[in-house]
């Protein structure tokens, strides 16, 4: 470039969104993130909040993304599937450069990604967030084939209309049958919240239909509120088997839809089976996972502890004691834009400060939730004693029809801050 | 904009015809672009935790929209979610994890300032 064309480029990036000066250095740096997810598409956000000199590309295959969060409440008819999809149009408003690919190779020494289409990428810094993959094969039957069988739901998407064209034909007086997942998984009420969501479709539809959960875990999320409400709303329709009475399941007979566990058989008519889970297959293949199967990170800015300047967030990565939600990846989103930000201008790291809560309905007007406040503690990200905790016992119905009216909120406001324009 | 000053008066004056100094004038302008990033601070930080409820696009946002909101209100009723003398669904569990000091810096970026 001769000293003309760098002047009328330098003049001419005034005017445009600040893509006409060299990429290194001076804070036009290079930031690549792999997954348009909730915490991808935050992290994409908050970077060009933070410092809108950077640049900063998002590489996802899907032109919109479908929430998980409020796929549950589609499955009982509470909701539509529009409400749940959104496109990258707002991060574009914003500058962020959203790339349709997929990711074939990550090059951690030269600092560089090679996309399917073949066209390569440098950085200054990777931020990847893939999201889960599953364990298939841990139980017998659950597979990556049998998935259209017997649906996770657990991305959403084509599988959540899988499951909830089983729920519409389940015959009278059938039975749903869940396999819960052992920990760690994405989103620990999921499940729970699922079969609320699903005894509201059939107590009006359906009625003397049996929900059972196969759960290999001795408890869960909000265990007291959960089964309180289901009792009160939908009397004895959903029986939870917890490890202790024979939850585990050995195996699964596709073919003439038979559930084998430590209780013994169950003949089902619909099967929810959400396998156990792992990071999201890309962290593999780059070499950020450990024996666990997530990615381990450095507290304060998620940068990986495997591989230099390339970040890890939401749900593949090991956060603690956050549980892996949408609103636990936007936090780490926040405080990993804000680290990196600080680092790239030779600032300090802050002290972070996470959020999660997390909004479960169990019907239409009931709804409860779980909250955290974190910090650093140590080299861990761990609760704040004292803050957050689970919705009161003895709260009354308008209580739980306000956090059902604020679990809808939640998820209008999340999607605003993440996709919004 | 400083920006948008800069280049106008380059194009007034014709930086394009290569002038000694242009170049110095055009890295400046690199700089000023550059510039726009500065540390991020903690109170931003915290009152950006706040925006994944509180982002709400209008007044009929069940869960409100802070910025409609004196910062010194914020200021007061976090504190009041925190000793229990304001009754909420959420608010309280989420407030005892913030210290008065967390409170006043988040309260520089969130509601309006100066009320």
């Amino acid at each position: 470039m001769n000293r003309r064309q760098f002047i009328y480029a330098a003049a001419s990036s005034a005017l445009l969104p600040l893509v006409g000066c060299s990429s290194k250095p001076d804070g036009h740096k290079s930031i690549v993130i792999v997954g348009g997810g909730f915490g991808g598409s935050a992290v994409a956000k908050y970077l060009k909040k933070y410092n809108p000199a950077l640049q900063v590309t998002l590489i996802e295959p899907q032109k919109t993304h479908i929430t998980c969060p409020g796929s549950n409440w589609f499955l009982a008819g509470l909701t539509t599937m529009e409400s749940l999809t959104f496109t990258y149009e707002g991060l574009k408003k914003r500058g962020v450069v959203v790339v349709h690919q997929s990711v074939e190779d990550i090059d951690d020494i030269g600092q560089r990604v090679r996309l399917s289409d073949g066209q390569s990428l440098d950085y200054d810094k990777l931020i990847v967030s893939p999201g889960i993959d599953f364990r298939w094969g841990d139980i017998d039957g659950i597979t990556q084939a049998n998935s259209d069988k017997i649906p996770h739901a657990w991305q959403a998407g084509a599988q959540t209309l899988l499951l909830k064209k089983q729920i519409e034909t389940m015959k009278q007086g059938g039975t749903f049958v869940m396999i819960a997942p052992p920990n760690p998984y994405r989103c620990p009420p999921g499940p729970y919240e699922r079969v609320g969501m699903v005894a509201h479709y059939f107590k009006q539809h359906n009625p003397k239909a049996k929900i059972v959960i196969l759960d290999p875990k001795d408890k869960f999320s909000k265990q007291a509120l959960f089964m309180e409400a289901w009792q009160d709303l939908y009397g004895d329709m959903i029986e939870w088997v917890g490890v202790a009475d024979g939850g585990k399941v050995s195996k699964i007979d596709v073919a003439s839809m038979t559930v084998f566990s430590e209780m013994g058989e169950i003949k089902a008519d619909v099967i929810n089976a959400i396998p156990a889970q792992k990071a999201g297959d890309l962290a593999f293949k780059a070499g950020l996972t450990n024996a666990s199967g997530f990615c381990p990170i450095v507290a304060g800015t998620f940068e990986s502890t495997l591989k230099k300047n390339i970040h890890v967030m939401g749900d593949a990565s090991i956060a603690g004691t956050m549980p892996k939600s949408a609103h636990s990846a936007v936090s780490h989103a926040k405080m990993t834009a804000a680290a990196i930000v600080n680092s790239l201008e030779g600032k300090g790291v802050l002290s972070p400060a996470h959020v999660n809560t997390c909004y479960s309905l169990v019907s239409d007007k009931y709804g409860i939730s779980i909250a955290g406040v974190y910090n650093v503690q140590g080299e861990k990200i761990d609760e704040i004693k004292g803050a957050g905790g689970v919705s009161p016992h003895d709260a009354d119905a308008a209580f739980r029809e306000m956090e059902a009216t604020y679990a809808r909120g939640w998820h209008s406001s999340i999607t605003q801050d993440v996709w919004g324009a | 904009m400083i920006k948008k000053l800069i280049v106008h008066e380059m194009l007034r004056q014709k930086v394009f015809i290569m002038k000694p100094n242009t170049l110095l004038f055009a890295s400046i302008l690199c700089a000023l672009v550059a510039s726009d990033a500065s540390a991020i601070e903690r109170g931003e930080l915290l009152a950006d935790t706040c925006v994944s409820c509180h982002a709400g696009v209008n007044d009929k946002a069940s869960i409100p929209n802070l910025s409609y909101y004196p910062a010194s209100m914020i200021v007061s009723q976090m504190k009041a979610f925190r000793d229990g003398s304001r009754q909420a669904t959420v608010m309280n569990r989420h407030a005892k994890g913030y210290s008065d000091e967390d409170i006043a810096q988040l309260a520089k970026y969130i509601g309006i300032q100066g009320q």
